[in-house]
């Protein structure tokens, strides 16, 4: 029943992230879908990936997005906002992954798992991480350092450009 | 709260869909009981507040509803219920409405996985510090909600700062708990303060030098994040008018107001949890705690008051401190908090590298340190007392005064309370 009503709200609400006109309601809207799908990682008992995704996408990137969101110009406009960019494109597109995820989705065969109570998975995953998936995680770590690096190296640039200008000017 | 379910459900007999909606009940019913539990703290902080800045500005305070005022945050509460809900013209009405609950629901959820006792705790989680640090998240996309919906330049300036100050506060408060984390290698609540002992020099601030800068590098973080002086600029009352919660009224400008209160306590407690060894009782193992209900009872008084001080330093800050500018508070963050708490970690992992297991080397680093913060605290205390002797003022701790003992003495241009009260008149009838 918690899985059904979870499921409505993390849909529902996903949905109206696409559809709606608003762009700002449309980022907020996205709250609520992240938050659902930690409730639905909380419910398969993955207690780590739910706090992490909270932790993440509702603390972090959502944040970020809102930020941008907020940014742009004219954005009180409506017709200005979510414009449907090119329909030809799109509608093709779309129907193609809708397809191929149905036919994954009919080809899997889902098993049933039994029904296992709820138990801490965070020392498991701590262990994968340092024990067998060591290499991926390293891996990880440096495309991540890189980002960082090249964020910096873009912000630092543009702040050079304006300390510049700002010489110009005085 | 698993077990009482369970036991609930057993003696009961229930199956099935039955034993599906007690549970549901049961949830319920603690979520209820946590809420007001936390509401009930977060109102009396609001007293609290309000009777220490009257003692430290040299007033009263509100002290007429009640004993010592102490339903003064009943009667507000009252009033705010009936104000009414003004919602503005040109606001968004839908986000306008709901801001208010995610900010709520952000800070009271935490209140979920705090400690208050050895078996007192809504859900002892075995995520509970990173579910703590997660869960206040909401309270970030619900200050930018109400900042944006609210259609006012204020607002909306407020809440861009709050988000910006809490999204990068959010980085040192984290790091320094991780150096908690790998510590006691848990990050359980219950499991982290079973760790500790009762005794000073068995809590975490004092394990080594490092915790104890990192205590104070969480504190200063957490003051930011819940956007306390000195770093509440999201609702600097001289520039932006209060912020975010500008066009708010009646309830819904309660639950930011009680979220905030509730946020300073939520913090206490961490900071209790993590660096104070929560409701551990000096010489009392917590297999002994379990078997007694009075050293229960005993645990969460000490719990209680161990936060209660760090409630009181919070409100001591605000009243003490001026506020910081907007490039002060992120330079203050990314270029001295970040690095510092990096060092701290570093630092932890190192000094666990050197003395993985309790020895006796380990117990006297502990000493070490707990003496370092007992010699500092001395310090504080007798360079207080020295200014408070060339200052010539008269000094009364009473935060609970009546108002007919106050007395306006033109000399010193304070007020006579108390005991000091005595003193003050013999001194004025040897005149």
């Amino acid at each position: 029943m918690v899985f059904y009503f979870t499921a409505l709200i993390t849909v529902g609400t996903a949905s109206y992230a696409v559809f709606s006109k608003n762009i700002t309601r449309c980022a907020f809207s996205l709250l609520y879908s992240f938050f659902g799908m930690a409730v639905l990682y909380g419910l398969l008992s993955a207690d780590f990936v739910a706090v992490v995704q909270l932790m993440i996408y509702v603390g972090g990137i959502l944040v970020l997005l809102l930020f941008a969101v907020m940014l742009t110009g004219n954005i009180e406009l409506a017709a200005n906002s979510n414009k449907t960019a090119s329909r030809w494109l799109g509608y093709p597109l779309g129907m193609v992954i809708f397809v191929l995820l149905v036919s994954v989705f009919l080809r899997v065969p889902w098993g049933k798992s039994a029904v296992q109570a709820y138990l801490p998975t965070i020392r498991a995953i701590g262990e994968s991480f340092l024990g067998r998936l060591l290499l991926p995680f390293e891996f990880l770590s440096i495309v991540l350092l890189a980002v960082v690096i090249g964020a910096v190296v873009i912000v630092r640039n543009r702040n050079v450009c304006n300390a510049s200008e700002e010489e110009e000017s005085t | 709260m698993n077990a009482l379910a369970d036991f609930i459900i057993n003696s009961l007999g229930l199956s099935g869909l039955s034993a599906e909606l007690v549970m549901l009940l049961l949830v319920v019913a603690v979520a209820a009981a946590v809420f007001g539990i936390g509401m009930t703290i977060s109102g009396l902080l609001t007293l609290a507040e309000r009777r220490v800045a009257g003692r430290i500005q040299s007033r009263i305070g509100p002290n007429r509803v009640g004993p010592f005022g102490l339903l003064q945050w009943l009667v507000d509460g009252l009033k705010l219920i009936m104000k009414e809900d003004v919602v503005p013209h040109d606001a968004d009405p839908h986000m306008f409405r709901m801001a208010p609950y995610l900010v709520v629901v952000g800070v009271f959820a935490a209140f979920a996985s705090l400690p208050f006792g050895q078996l007192l705790i809504a859900s002892d989680l075995n995520v509970g510090i990173l579910y703590l640090l997660a869960i206040t998240s909401l309270v970030t996309v619900g200050v930018l909600m109400s900042g944006w919906a609210s259609n006012n330049k204020w607002s909306m300036i407020g809440g861009i700062r709050a988000a910006a100050q809490i999204v990068s506060y959010e980085i040192p408060t984290a790091l320094s708990v991780a150096s908690i984390i790998l510590i006691s290698g848990t990050l359980s609540m219950q499991g982290i303060i079973n760790e500790q002992g009762g005794w000073p020099w068995q809590w975490y601030i004092f394990y080594n030098p490092f915790t104890f800068a990192v205590f104070f590098l969480y504190f200063t973080a957490a003051l930011a994040e819940g956007n306390r002086i000195p770093f509440d600029l999201p609702e600097a009352e001289s520039e932006l008018v209060s912020g975010y919660n500008t066009e708010y009224s009646g309830m819904r400008f309660a639950g930011f107001f009680l979220a905030e209160f509730a946020n300073i306590y939520l913090m206490s407690a961490i900071a209790t949890t993590l660096f104070f060894g929560g409701w551990q009782i000096p010489g009392v193992t917590p297999e002994q705690q379990a078997g007694s209900l009075v050293l229960q009872i005993t645990g969460m008084v000490v719990f209680m008051s161990k936060s209660a001080v760090g409630c009181f330093v919070v409100i001591w800050i605000r009243w003490t401190l001026p506020r910081l500018r907007i490039d002060q508070l992120m330079s203050l963050c990314y270029k001295y908090l970040i690095p510092l708490s990096f060092v701290c970690l570093g630092g932890n992992a190192i000094y666990l590298l050197i003395f993985p297991k309790p020895s006796s080397a380990n117990t006297l680093v502990h000493m070490i340190t707990t003496l370092f913060g007992g010699v500092l605290i001395v310090i504080f205390v007798t360079r207080v007392m020295y200014h408070h002797r060339i200052s010539g003022v008269s000094l009364d701790l009473n935060f609970l005064a009546r108002g007919e003992k106050g007395k306006y003495n033109p000399e010193t241009q304070v007020r006579a309370y108390g005991s000091f009260r005595k003193k003050y008149e013999k001194k004025q009838g040897a005149k």
